[in-house]
């Protein structure tokens, strides 16, 4: 897209690249891309100051499919590239977009460093709970018992949360969306936009090929209202068609239980109220899942901190000031050194 | 059997004996010093203008169990009078801290070659431990070797007593005791030691500093006046006769800092650099991580993968993306920098050699990744291959590396070695403007741009980074359409493509020097051709040989991927060819490979550079069969 519009004109279409997009049909990225690239157009931002960069899988090739700067590199690694790109240049627009094979099989040990050091990106996992672009087999988000061609059988290996994974890690921002739910997605895009540091956002995405339905008991629209719960800072943390069910410490075993306001004795004082920088609470929600609990999707975490870029470039600048560069000639010529006269 | 070397005349006046060349060892427990003993000699012989060659030598274990032969760490430099390009075969003086120092070394000091005992150290125990039946300094075990044998840790407390050090800080002292008394034997200015302690603890500890001082002065006055029945020898080793200019002293991994910093100003870019802890390559992040006034950016990355990741994203966001190791760490790196060379983008990875394979011998030197550096990577990828053969040429080959990698957008491999990066020898500083620009011009909007642009002579793709209006591109592993750089599985395009890459890379040979020959001359019986850091060892016995008449040349190649396009036809002048190798022949894999000559090696896989003698005496074989 060689066209310069000024960005304020720019309406989501401009952010998409002229690539046709190579998705299976009704798959859940069509949903996700189309989210993001609204978000561009919502926030104005200028293409080329965005970089996509992403690794290997069905949800990698999504660089490709944004008119901005985009590097499909390899599997797993999108975060240590991210960073070395977001180091080099601090005012990159960097967002990491990752399957759940890439950021927490592969990639696991990327995404851990990502995250505790607070890179200035947003990581964007899409969460399918299966592996697709190698036909099927099961990924380490997988729900036990989970039938593929690797485990004919039913896997046997607990899955990994990945919200709790990303707030083990130190996260200072961590979300969840749905990638069908256009009202919320953007809005939680714009959050970890705004946010400053690595931004961890998990997207529920369903791979209509291998893993059909996956999320629908409780990302359907007739499931959503009892099976979801929306988090926002300072609201009580309700749910339910009629808004009456929420969610109430149990201070006995420090777990978190769901109730129904005007059962068993139940207030409104009751209900918690979402605090999204207090970690303890944000572990305890994003552990919630369905069906014991409804699923928590919101801004769970939010606590910025000085960001790793913004640290590196501290640190350069404090070099700068307390030992000004010479030219290399006397670079090379600091410290010892003897002079052998002619003759 | 303590000699006495040094002839005091009737008038009390000190008789120094000249000599052209001396080799010494210092030998002692891990935690004894050794290392920083033998820098701080270097410094003083660098300072008093000798040239110079210094080997390091130490255990992978940081504090072994003391008094074991497995613990002890070592430094040998070598210093004269004239030019020298080796530390040296064998030490004319050991300087012995235990038992167990003397154990692992005495084999390699000739017979009637000088050994300096710390007695205090030859208790039973460490006698034992150290694997010697009795005692050696009474058993006959040193008969053929002129011995000092002094009580240096009493010395050293008697030193520093007063001085508010503890004991075991006191104990301490005694590499700075023994340094002392070989600066008097050797006539070494002790000051640049004197003014380094004060340096490291004279704020900090200034009770520690003045303890050292007061160690390093005592072995001085020890040797002065000569406390031994039998004196001390005393030698002076006259100024080498070097080219004139500013000198300092070198090693390799200062050579390659200093020379990456260098390539990216000339480029016009920053240095960014990613690396992963690992012996022997950790000390250019070090160095690096002290450099960052020199538009260096550091990043100690979580391991090699996100080295040369974190590096590779540098690269595409404008910077000169650089990440270090050694083989194993390299290994790990391998699919990253298939990226970079499949993404068309400049990556330099510096590769010190170690012992392998997997851990092997990560403190010893070998030169065991060449087959790794040319052909170790998955489908049609190769790479420039750059490697160095001394200290001060680091700087010249990382400059060298850093602008193939940018004109011709691509990874470039430089091996150095253990031995590279760890060795010192004095450096004539080079004029930073003398070294020509290679100023990269990224792409600017224009008329049908795309990112996989070619340069017609190079080769190279058009580099546009992110945040240039206009030039919003996507780039990645997948193979990309020559005509379009986009997505591509098309069979014929796919072909093109790789022929295209190896076509750039290939092409790099008409943008390297011709290969010369070192040394001899340029047809004859025998050809030896090294590569790395043998250049020394090498370079000088085929000199010696020269000397002594026989028919032979040095041939050193810098270059080893693509290779001088002369290099097959120089070969062919020669009868016999001779590789020297610290492997077990990699380089003479690939020269006959490519020019189909009957190369022999010389393969030495001990952990050790090549000894000059050895080398004479195979050159010697080859040319008596």
């Amino acid at each position: 897209m060689n066209v310069q519009t000024p960005v304020e004109q720019l309406k989501p279409a401009d952010y998409a690249s002229d690539q046709e997009v190579r998705w299976c049909p009704g798959c859940g990225d069509y949903a996700i891309v189309k989210s993001v690239q609204r978000t561009m157009a919502d926030l104005k931002l200028a293409p080329e100051n965005v970089v996509f960069i992403s690794g290997i899988g069905c949800a990698a090739r999504f660089p490709y499919y944004m008119a901005t700067y985009g590097f499909h590199t390899i599997h797993g690694r999108a975060p240590a590239i991210a960073t070395g790109t977001k180091l080099a240049n601090p005012d990159l627009d960097i967002w990491v977009v990752m399957g759940d094979g890439d950021c927490l099989s592969i990639g696991g040990n990327h995404t851990l460093h990502a995250i505790r050091r607070n890179v200035d990106i947003q990581m964007l996992l899409f969460n399918n709970e299966i592996y697709g672009l190698t036909k099927g087999q099961y990924s380490p988000t997988s729900r036990l018992g989970t039938r593929s061609p690797s485990t004919p059988q039913g896997s046997i290996d607990a899955p990994v949360n990945a919200t709790v994974f990303a707030l083990g890690a130190g996260a200072r921002f961590v979300a969840r969306s749905v990638d069908t739910n256009q009202k919320h997605l953007p809005g939680i895009l714009k959050r970890a936009h705004a946010h400053r540091g690595a931004s961890f956002v998990e997207i529920i995405q369903n791979c209509i090929v291998y893993n059909d339905g996956a999320f629908s008991g409780w990302t359907d629209k007739a499931a959503a209202a009892d099976s979801q719960i929306l988090v926002e800072h300072g609201q009580k943390l309700v749910f339910g068609k009629d808004g009456d069910r929420g969610l109430r410490l149990d201070r006995d075993s420090l777990s978190l239980e769901v109730v129904t306001v005007g059962e068993n004795g139940v207030t409104e004082d009751d209900i918690l109220v979402h605090d999204e920088t207090n970690r303890v609470l944000a572990n305890l929600l994003g552990a919630m899942e369905h069906p014991e609990f409804p699923v928590a999707i919101g801004v769970l975490y939010c606590n910025p901190a000085e960001t790793y870029d913004a640290a590196v470039h501290r640190q350069i600048a404090e070099t700068l000031e307390k030992t000004p560069p010479t030219d290399l000639n006397a670079m090379l010529r600091s410290g010892r050194t003897w002079t052998v006269a002619p003759g | 059997m303590a000699t006495k070397l040094a002839e005091s005349r009737p008038d009390g006046e000190l008789q120094r004996k000249s000599v052209d060349a001396v080799v010494i060892r210092f030998a002692g427990d891990s935690g004894d010093g050794m290392q920083l003993t033998g820098t701080q000699f270097t410094q003083s012989t660098a300072l008093m203008g000798n040239d110079l060659a210094t080997f390091p030598d130490f255990p992978a274990e940081i504090r072994a169990p003391v008094g074991t032969t497995y613990g002890v760490s070592a430094f040998q430099i070598n210093f004269a009078s004239y030019d020298i390009m080796t530390p040296g075969d064998a030490p004319d003086v050991l300087v012995a801290m235990n038992p167990a120092a003397l154990k692992v070394h005495l084999r390699d000091v000739p017979k009637g070659g000088t050994i300096v005992l710390n007695t205090d150290a030859f208790t039973d125990r460490n006698i034992a431990k150290a694997g010697f039946g009795a005692n050696p300094l009474e058993d006959g075990t040193l008969d053929n070797y002129v011995t000092i044998e002094i009580d240096i840790q009493k010395m050293t407390l008697a030193a520093v007593a007063g001085l508010g050090v503890t004991n075991k800080e006191a104990l301490r002292c005694k590499n700075m005791w023994a340094l002392g008394l070989m600066c008097w034997m050797y006539d070494r200015d002790r000051q640049p030691t004197v003014d380094w302690i004060e340096q490291r603890f004279g704020k900090r500890a200034p009770e520690i500093a003045k303890a050292n001082i007061a160690a390093l002065n005592a072995g001085h006055a020890y040797g002065e006046t000569a406390e031994l029945p039998s004196g001390i020898p005393a030698y002076i080793v006259p100024k080498a006769d070097v080219q004139p200019g500013v000198y300092r002293a070198v090693t390799g991994t200062e050579a390659v800092a200093w020379g990456l910093v260098t390539g990216a100003r000339k480029a016009g870019l920053k240095l960014f650099f990613g690396s992963y802890p690992i012996t022997p390559a950790s000390s250019l992040l070090h160095t690096l991580s002290n450099l960052k006034q020199y538009g260096v950016t550091t990043f100690q990355a979580e391991d090699e993968i996100a080295a040369v990741c974190s590096a590779i994203g540098a690269s595409f966001a404008g910077s000169i993306g650089v990440t270090s190791s050694s083989g194993p760490g390299v290994a790990l790196k391998t699919e990253g920098i298939t990226l970079a060379f499949a993404a068309e983008l400049p990556l330099v990875i510096v590769n010190s050699q170690r012992g392998g394979p997997s851990t092997g011998l990560p403190t010893k030197t070998e030169q065991s990744d060449l087959y790794q550096a040319v052909y170790g990577r998955n489908a049609d990828s190769p790479l420039p291959v750059i490697a160095s053969c001394t200290a001060g040429d680091c700087f010249f080959a990382a400059i060298e590396a850093v602008r193939i990698a940018v004109t011709y957008m691509t990874p470039v491999i430089l091996l150095t070695d253990g031995y590279l990066a760890n060795a010192a020898e004095p450096w004539e500083i080079p004029d930073i403007d003398e070294v020509p620009d290679f100023k990269v011009d990224f792409a600017t909007a224009g008329e049908g741009f795309h990112p996989f642009l070619r340069d017609g002579k190079t080769l190279a793709r058009n580099w546009a980074v992110p945040g240039t209006p206009g030039l919003m591109h996507r780039i990645g592993g997948i193979e990309k359409s020559y005509d379009t750089g986009h997505i591509s599985y098309d069979p014929d395009n796919h072909h093109r493509m790789t022929k295209v890459r190896a076509a750039k890379v290939d092409g790099i040979a008409d943008d390297i020097p011709l290969q010369e020959v070192a040394s001899g001359p340029k047809s004859g019986r025998l050809a030896v051709v090294g590569w790395g850091s043998t250049f020394g060892a090498i370079n000088q016995a085929v000199e010696r040989s020269l000397a002594a008449g026989l028919d032979v040349a040095h041939i050193h190649i810098r270059h080893v991927w693509p290779l001088p396009r002369n290099l097959g036809e120089l070969l062919a002048g020669y009868e016999k060819i001779l590789v020297p190798e610290m492997n077990n022949g990699q380089l003479i894999t690939v020269l006959r490979d490519r020019f189909l000559v009957p190369a022999e090696g010389l393969n030495q896989i001990s952990g050790l550079p090549f000894k000059v003698s050895d080398l004479e005496a195979a050159i010697r074989e080859r040319l008596e069969s």
